[in-house]
């Protein structure tokens, strides 16, 4: 006899436990995540808990707004303490196209309800005394952005979703999806079959392979990033600075190492989650170039983690059109962690076929068929 | 569990001195159900201090051994991230004429 459930998440990270939580929550709990490696063993447990609004797509603003007011409250909810520490984000401007498109993008986030400011490169030093601002155009700034430490965030799901009699299983990786015309019947694990007609692919840089196994092609493609973190020392910086043109992102973590990251354009798609020297050198050099006096400081451990992107750098929700019931939650890009307690929830909802708390359609697969995208701009690292 | 001192209190077993992490917390922490490796160190901070984890890691295994019976590949042996030693941003950085 084979095991039945009334859905089957795939991927245990942030988004895999949060949409099993957020179901759980209205009672619905014949769910089963299954997880290859450790919860959290994906980007979600190695990512840079940057909670950033200051986005350039309605889209990801809208999300970004609505998840920042959630995980304010989150950790009550979840009886969980995840140091969210609202130091704001500093986004600086380097170059006179980025001046252009940063006072558009304030322009469309003032109108949707967030209170960010674009300022002068002299009002970025006061927020930032040690930056050096010898190249710097123009900056903009959000209060009410910040970080996250996000392991604990999965955890704290995780607990609360098992507690509520959810199926949670780790070491356990999904192999097939058995499909009967454009019904799902069951999926096949490495230690048996679950019998369902529901399943979420919240597989983060695996849920293209994940959507194969369905006869579903998605456009995504896992790019590796890589991070890094330094001793702690006294507490210096409040926000989150990045830049685009740098692809560089940095900050002070509540225990007072910096963490950080910078992108590589030479980086191709695949699996690879190595530490490279690349990386290593020009994050040093980057980083002495924004803030000098960090050249004493040690580094003391990097790793790297899976972007899964899209071609408009935007997240791939809901059904698609070839299969039904194979609900969609990945492709974010390098900013999963931010909007996931809208998404989740919002998921949630279409699973058990509610009218969603927020319109979501425009983020289908099936907006990459006609190709005219609005891509969006501001991502780091 | 742990050591008895002179006076009969229960003397605090510091495992990872980096972070200050007690064999107590270790214990509490598998209480919680955090039982392997990768999931202990973001979970406590074990390892993750200046020293990388060269004293207290393989400590941690043992504790985890002795509490959970079991091998080592089922608690996971952590991935040794680089740099094997500390290095400051100056040296990182050098100077361009490689
Ligand atoms: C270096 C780095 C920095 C980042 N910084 C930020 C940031 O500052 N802010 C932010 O919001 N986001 C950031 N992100 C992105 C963010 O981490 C991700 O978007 C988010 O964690 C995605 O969560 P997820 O649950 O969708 O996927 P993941 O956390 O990747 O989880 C997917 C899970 O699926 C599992 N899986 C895969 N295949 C199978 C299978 N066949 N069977 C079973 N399980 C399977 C994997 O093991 C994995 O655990 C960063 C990412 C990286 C890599
Ligand atoms: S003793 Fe644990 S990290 Fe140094």
């Amino acid at each position: 006899m084979n095991e039945k459930a009334g859905v089957v998440i795939i991927g245990g990270g942030i988004n895999g436990v949060g949409i099993a939580y957020n179901l759980a929550k209205k009672g619905y709990t014949d769910v089963v995540v299954l997880e290859k490696d450790y919860l959290g063993s994906g980007a979600s447990g190695r990512n840079g808990g940057g909670i950033r609004q200051q986005w350039s797509t309605r889209e990801n603003i809208e999300l970004a707004i609505e998840s920042t007011k959630m995980f304010e409250k989150l950790h009550e909810e979840l009886d969980t303490e995840f140091e969210f520490i609202q130091g704001g984000y500093l986004v600086l401007a380097f170059t006179d196209e980025e001046i252009t498109q940063f006072k558009k993008n304030v322009k469309l986030q003032n109108e949707l309800g967030l209170n960010s400011v674009y300022i002068s490169p002299e009002e970025a030093k006061e927020i930032v005394p040690k930056l050096n601002i010898l190249k710097v155009k123009g900056a903009t700034f959000n209060g009410t952005d910040g970080i996250i430490y996000p392991f604990p965030v999965v955890y704290g799901y995780a607990r609360a979703a098992r507690k509520m009699g959810v199926d949670i299983r780790e070491h356990t990786t999904v192999t097939d999806i058995v499909t009967d015309g454009k019904e799902i019947t069951a999926v096949k694990t490495d230690k048996g079959i679950i019998e369902t007609d529901t399943v979420v692919n919240a597989a983060g840089g695996w849920s293209t392979e994940i959507a194969k196994m369905a006869g579903v092609e998605l456009p995504n493609r896992p790019y590796r990033h890589e991070i890094m973190v330094t001793e702690p020392f006294a507490h210096f910086l409040d926000p989150m600075i990045i830049s685009f043109h740098h692809g560089i992102y940095f900050n002070q973590a509540a225990h007072g190492n910096i963490v950080g990251g910078i992108g590589n354009p030479k980086e191709y798609p695949g699996i690879n989650q190595r530490a490279s020297l690349w990386f290593l050198r020009t994050m040093a050099k980057t980083l002495v170039e924004f803030i000098p006096n960090f050249s004493a400081v040690n580094m003391i451990r990097q790793w790297a983690g899976l972007y899964d992107t899209t071609p408009d750098a935007q997240p791939i929700l809901g059904e698609v059109p070839e299969v039904d019931r194979f609900f969609q939650v990945n492709g974010f890009s390098g900013h999963g962690f931010m909007v996931s307690p809208v998404v989740d929830k919002v998921t949630a909802e279409l699973i058990l076929g509610e009218t969603p708390s927020m319109n979501i359609d425009r983020l289908k697969v099936t907006r990459f068929e006609g190709m005219d995208l609005e891509k969006e701009y501001s991502v780091v690292g | 569990m742990g050591c008895t001192g002179p006076e009969g209190e229960k003397m605090t077993v510091i495992v990872c001195r980096c972070e200050d992490i007690t064999e107590e917390d270790i214990l509490a922490a598998i209480e919680d159900g955090y039982c392997e490796i990768e999931i202990l160190k973001r979970h406590l901070r074990i390892g993750m201090g200046p020293c990388q984890g060269k004293t207290c890691i393989s400590l941690l295994e043992r504790i985890l051994k002795r509490e959970l019976g079991t091998s080592s590949d089922k608690i996971g042996r952590p991935t040794a991230r680089p740099p094997s030693r500390q290095v400051s941003f100056a040296i990182l950085a050098g100077d361009d004429h490689e």
